[in-house]
């Protein structure tokens, strides 16, 4: 045997792929994005896509109708579990839209440029979860139409929201994080917007997208603004990361109920909520890649970098999980004992350990590369995780609630079909905007991408 | 290819900014003078009554105590609408002929109530009582303005909440010494902040906490 032959036979280092496909050029990456809304025929993907969405939308509109005319009462909850599915509803959304906002603004301001390929959708994903979010607050009030009372303003009555309450703080948390994100959104899309503008067909979507792009004429002076703004942006949306998930981790932590009264609340919220979002990332974003052939610009690359953030955090969530139990048993505490006793074979421990199924054994096969290069697997994994972050806040919401101090007061909660119907109807509410915004707006930043590409780094050095 | 929008397009977007300004400070206007204004409160405004009873004559010109009509006010949640009987005590001799005053004979005959309107009438939802208001200071003329100078009688205060809660927070600005309290000439001392503090401990009026605190109103 030939010693070269010998060195040959090494084990090459894993070559990492690229964060762009090779051979794209500036007219390519315009053409790509631009004609799949402009030019190119809807794929029929899109259009089986949108027929379920829509329908399930419009089952979500008519059981909102029958509980406007009907009242909570059609719903599972009742004393003593008075939050039930609204709730669990209700911070699993808002949790989804956390990576949004951490993509396109921690990581922008880390100059994490492989994102600049994802964040576009990612924000229009927290858009529309925020939206999906705020319908359950405002369902579970039973009397919607009154929800102005939440706002500080200056009424006949003279009295104020009670700003002790962190019901409260989520009011102000959840619109201004809407607003925020809306804002970032918006100003990001707005070259592409103008590219849209110059590239379209017919005049009447010229003159749309002209509107939307606010006069954008790309030059030296509009670019610096631009970039300021963005920057600006992204410094004011960074913080809501953390804090708007805080916020709704206070709902439960400063309640004295057993297994919401700990300190570990914050923190664990955030990380369950990133991880939760990282795998609503993926399983948007490889659909949109197959469905829009989008496989040069969203590369194997983004699906393992978003595994590998789903796999740090669902460390964190883990960590989380052992503490809270490490806290019930150390605390001494007969009512936090008794409730991890109950979580782990009590009534509802079928989905105590489905969640820890969901969220600490089946993730693990992240550490795998083979895994996080197997596209189908990610998908699955990413599903499984949705469906464990959800189980954990019915865990927390359902458990803590209905074993209360007083076995007096002890109750069951069973969700309704109602119940059901609201939830997958916000799915399918979420999936219609999120099918609307593919079909009519740049899914990839244009603008952004193109700073990926070779020419674009030499003339900056 | 022609221009996508014309010269003008600039100036539109301008002065749209400032229309879209406008309006919604004119709603907000429009929202406040709807929420505060008479249309809602019907402060000021009198109402359509069977008899045009004035209590400028009966009160301001006759001189009546209050509680000579309104006889359950030191004792009941309700002040009490008299009898046809105590419009008769006088009116069985004094303008017994009148044409205006047709329906009290009518009712004392027959038997039948007049249906008077309601002027002062809270929401269902506030349990509101006269006694302990009197028992604690609070003058008539406090709540329902100078009934005395009223030919007919209106709603002299807006009856909202914020306006209850004016006195609840702060009842040292508005207490009266006992025998002044039917009082309708009463003027406020120069120390009535000191007074109305002295009148709190002296009738053991409890804490701002206490009578702001929702159930003491909404049971």
């Amino acid at each position: 045997m030939e010693p070269v032959a010998q060195i040959e036979t090494l084990p090459e280092p894993p070559q990492e792929s690229p964060v762009i496909a090779p051979g794209q050029t500036f007219a390519s990456v315009t053409a790509k994005i631009s004609n799949a809304v402009l030019v190119d025929p809807t794929p029929l993907s899109w259009f089986a896509a949108f027929a379920v969405a829509a329908l399930l939308l419009a089952m979500f509109m008519g059981a909102v109708t029958y509980l406007l005319l009907r009242g909570v009462g059609i719903w599972g909850i009742n004393v003593p579990v008075a939050w039930g599915f609204a709730i669990i509803n209700f911070v699993w959304w808002i949790g989804i839209g956390h990576a949004g906002t951490l993509i396109s603004a921690i990581l922008h301001l880390f100059h994490q440029s492989w994102r600049n390929a994802i964040n576009r959708f990612a924000e229009a994903m927290t858009l529309f979860a925020v939206a999906c979010a705020g319908m359950f607050p405002l369902l579970h009030m039973g009397r919607p139409w009154l929800f102005y009372w939440m706002f500080p303003y200056p009424s006949t009555m003279q009295v104020w929201p009670q700003f002790r309450s962190p019901l409260v703080w989520d009011v102000f948390a959840v619109s201004t994080y809407a607003t925020v994100s809306l804002l970032f959104w918006f100003v990001g899309l707005i070259p592409d917007l103008a590219t849209y503008r110059d590239r379209a067909q017919r005049t009447w979507v010229k003159r749309l997208y002209g509107v939307l792009a606010m006069g954008w004429r790309g030059s030296a002076r509009h670019w610096k603004r631009y970039e300021s703004a963005y920057l600006l942006l992204a410094g004011l949306a960074t913080p809501l990361v953390l804090s708007v998930h805080t916020v709704v981790s206070f709902d439960f932590a400063v309640a004295n109920m057993p297994g919401w009264h700990t300190t570990i609340f914050p923190p664990y919220f955030v990380a369950g909520a990133i991880y939760s979002g990282f795998a609503m990332v993926l399983v948007l974003a490889i659909p949109i890649r197959a469905m829009y052939n989008m496989h040069a610009l969203i590369t194997p690359r983004h699906l393992e970098n978003c595994a590998k953030v789903m796999l740090a955090t669902g460390l964190v969530v883990a960590y989380g999980y052992l503490f809270e139990g490490f806290a019930g048993w150390y605390g001494g505490n007969q009512y936090e004992i008794y409730m991890i006793h109950n979580r782990l074979v009590g009534s509802y421990a079928p989905f105590y350990w489905s969640l820890l199924t969901c969220n600490l054994l089946i993730p693990q096969l992240l550490w795998l590369r083979k895994i996080r290069k197997n596209v189908l697997a990610l998908f699955l994994i990413s599903i499984v995780v949705l469906v464990g972050m959800w189980l954990e806040r019915f865990v927390i919401i359902v458990t803590s609630l209905h074993r209360d101090f007083l076995p007096s007061s002890w109750g069951h909660y069973t969700a309704t079909r109602w119940d059901w119907a609201v939830f997958i109807g916000t799915l399918g509410l979420f999936f219609t905007l999120m099918l609307l915004f593919l079909r009519a707006l740049p899914m990839i930043s244009i603008a952004e991408v193109k700073m990926l590409l070779p020419a674009a780094k030499v003339e900056a050095e | 290819m022609p221009q996508l929008f014309p010269h003008s397009a600039n100036s539109s977007v301008r002065v749209s900014l400032v229309i879209l300004v406008t309006v919604v400070a004119a709603l907000a206007w429009v929202g406040v003078s709807y929420q505060y204004g008479p249309y809602t409160t019907r402060q000021g405004q009198t109402r359509e009554q069977p008899v045009p009873f004035s209590h400028a004559h009966h009160v301001g010109g006759l001189g009546l105590d209050c509680r000579y009509c309104h006889t359950s006010v030191e004792g009941s949640s309700f002040a009490g609408i008299p009898p046809t009987k105590t419009c008769m005590n006088c009116h069985a001799q004094i303008w017994s002929g009148s044409s205006m005053l047709a329906p009290v004979r009518d009712s004392f005959r027959t038997g039948e109530s007049i249906r008077w309107t309601k002027v002062h009438d809270l929401p269902d939802f506030v349990y509101f009582q006269h006694d302990i208001h009197i028992a604690k200071g609070v003058g008539c003329q406090s709540c329902h303005g100078d009934v005395d100078r009223m030919p007919l009688m209106y709603q002299a205060k807006s009856l909202q909440m914020r306006w209850c809660l004016d006195c609840h927070r702060a009842p040292e600005k508005y207490l009266r010494p006992k025998d002044q309290i039917f009082n309708t000439e009463y003027t406020y001392p120069a120390n009535q902040l000191a007074l109305g503090r002295q009148l709190i401990q002296q009738y053991h009026v409890r804490s701002p906490q206490d009578i702001t605190s929702c159930s003491t109103c909404h049971h």
